[in-house]
């Protein structure tokens, strides 16, 4: 397989575009929802981080997801590009996870008076984490690129069939434990003028999602051609 | 040669060089005691050590896992024999296989001595009602030690080995930790069997399903 940078290039470019598009949609956003949303009935104004916080959960698993499916497709077609793009996946996750567990308890001291209150979805956000660091540790420790793709795919395959026995265990242990009502639809459906900011904030981070992630892939791909061009 | 024999070889090697230094369980169930013995003494002064007993022992047990894999790889990598058993005309998955078996025995064994110490440390009756926790205890080394092979050999491709595999490896003993830890709290409260099944039924399936991913990531693992 060779990388052409100029190739990689193009592609660093694009994604800065998108990335830039993502960041003003961003900013689009705060300003929705800080100057034309109304607060919450009942939370207030600490209702507003959910603008940033329930896009990020979003774009947090889609990006963790896609790196366990492009870990199974690794196995099938051996393109090392999948592997580029399953690192730049994991990197934008653990950049979006981090903004989800920083909001998380801003918003749970305003509205549980706690800042960490082992809140299942926090807790499963934070095991994801973790489960992703080991993934960066041993990424970090591999040299050589089919190692590192190899064996950064079994973690990403391991990683997903991990995923739902977390989502039970963080379940069952807090299973006694008061839910926040917000993100159960079923039971509290948003009026429109609430919900509207939070659809569109969901596209504006699926936006910045791709545009972090065209130019971390590009960037990869540079390195990869930097590399072998290295090694000739 | 069918794949059981040599996965059953390759387990009686790794077996028969760990018993002629005993290096690895000698290590293990050290640590184990002192782990036991650091949460006795980290423990506030209305903590009960019954109530203790559980967490403290399902931290102990995947710790002392941790301990014990790494052995298993890094044997293999001094004077190249790993590669040596790599050359060898049979399946990878077979000699995976044996790794995991052995690796399992081993962290059995250390758990039968850990249990008792255990009991001891936290004044647990000795009822009908442990040899509930010692099958927990089985099932659980079986999760610990799947996910635990795979990384192990993984590690081992390292020069960080002993350092990675605990990162590696412990997010994916929550789950079977928790099970195991809630199953445990059930025994010693004398509850219901029917509440204990539920736990036991979650172990197994977490075993089953980390069985059928290992089996089919051991010839990636192995791969040269």
């Amino acid at each position: 397989m060779t990388f052409d940078i100029d190739a990689a290039e193009r592609v660093m470019r694009r994604g800065r575009v998108v990335m830039l598009a993502g960041l003003l949609a961003v900013a689009g956003i705060y300003v929705l929802a800080l100057r034309y949303t109304p607060p919450e009935r009942m939370q207030g104004l600490a209702f507003k981080i959910l603008y940033v916080h329930a896009p990020s959960a979003w774009t947090m698993e889609l990006a963790f997801v896609l790196v366990g499916v492009v870990g199974a497709l690794y196995f099938w077609l051996q393109d090392p590009r999948l592997d580029i793009f399953a690192e730049a996946s994991a990197t934008v996750g653990m950049a979006f996870g981090t903004v989800l567990l920083t909001t998380g308890p801003i918003w749970g001291k305003a509205i549980w008076g706690a800042w960490w209150a082992w809140d299942p979805r926090l807790t499963f956000t934070l095991l994801l984490y973790l489960l992703f660091a080991g993934y960066f540790a041993l990424r970090s420790a591999l040299r050589d690129p089919v190692d590192r793709a190899r064996f950064g795919a079994v973690i990403g395959i391991m990683g997903t069939l991990l995923v739902p026995f977390i989502h039970l265990t963080v379940y069952l242990f807090n299973s006694q434990h008061p839910r926040p009502v917000l993100m159960m639809p079923a039971k509290s459906p948003l009026p429109w003028i609430l919900l509207r900011p939070l659809l569109w904030s969901f596209a504006a981070f699926t936006l910045l999602y791709i545009g972090f992630v065209m130019t971390r892939y590009g960037i990869g791909l540079k390195r990869a051609a930097l590399e072998a061009r290295d090694a000739e | 040669m069918n794949s059981a024999r040599i996965a059953l070889l390759v387990a009686a090697k790794d077996l028969r060089i760990e018993w002629r230094h005993r290096t690895a369980f000698t290590t293990a169930v050290i640590f184990a005691v002192l782990v036991l013995t650091a949460f006795v003494f980290a423990r506030a002064g209305s903590v009960t050590l019954r109530d203790l007993a559980p967490p403290v022992l399902w931290v102990t047990l995947p710790l002392a896992t941790v301990v014990t894999l790494n052995r298993g790889f890094l044997l293999e990598r001094e004077n190249g024999a790993l590669d040596a058993l790599l050359l060898a005309p049979v399946s990878t998955s077979a000699v995976m296989a044996g790794k995991w078996l052995a690796n399992l025995v081993l962290v059995l064994v250390v758990e039968l001595v850990a249990l008792p110490l255990w009991m001891l440390f936290f004044n647990i009756e000795p009822t009908m009602r442990l040899l509930g926790v010692a099958a927990v205890a089985v099932l659980a080394a079986i999760g610990f030690t799947l996910p635990g092979t795979v990384f192990a050999a993984i590690a081992v491709r390292t020069r960080f080995a002993e350092l990675l595999l605990p990162v590696l490896l412990l997010p994916f003993t929550i789950p079977p930790l928790f099970f195991a830890a809630s199953a445990t709290v059930r025994l010693l409260d004398q509850a219901p069997l029917g509440d204990l099944w539920f736990w036991l039924r979650l172990l197994a399936l977490y075993d089953l399903s980390f069985l059928v991913i290992a089996v089919l990531l051991f010839p990636v693992v192995m791969d040269q």
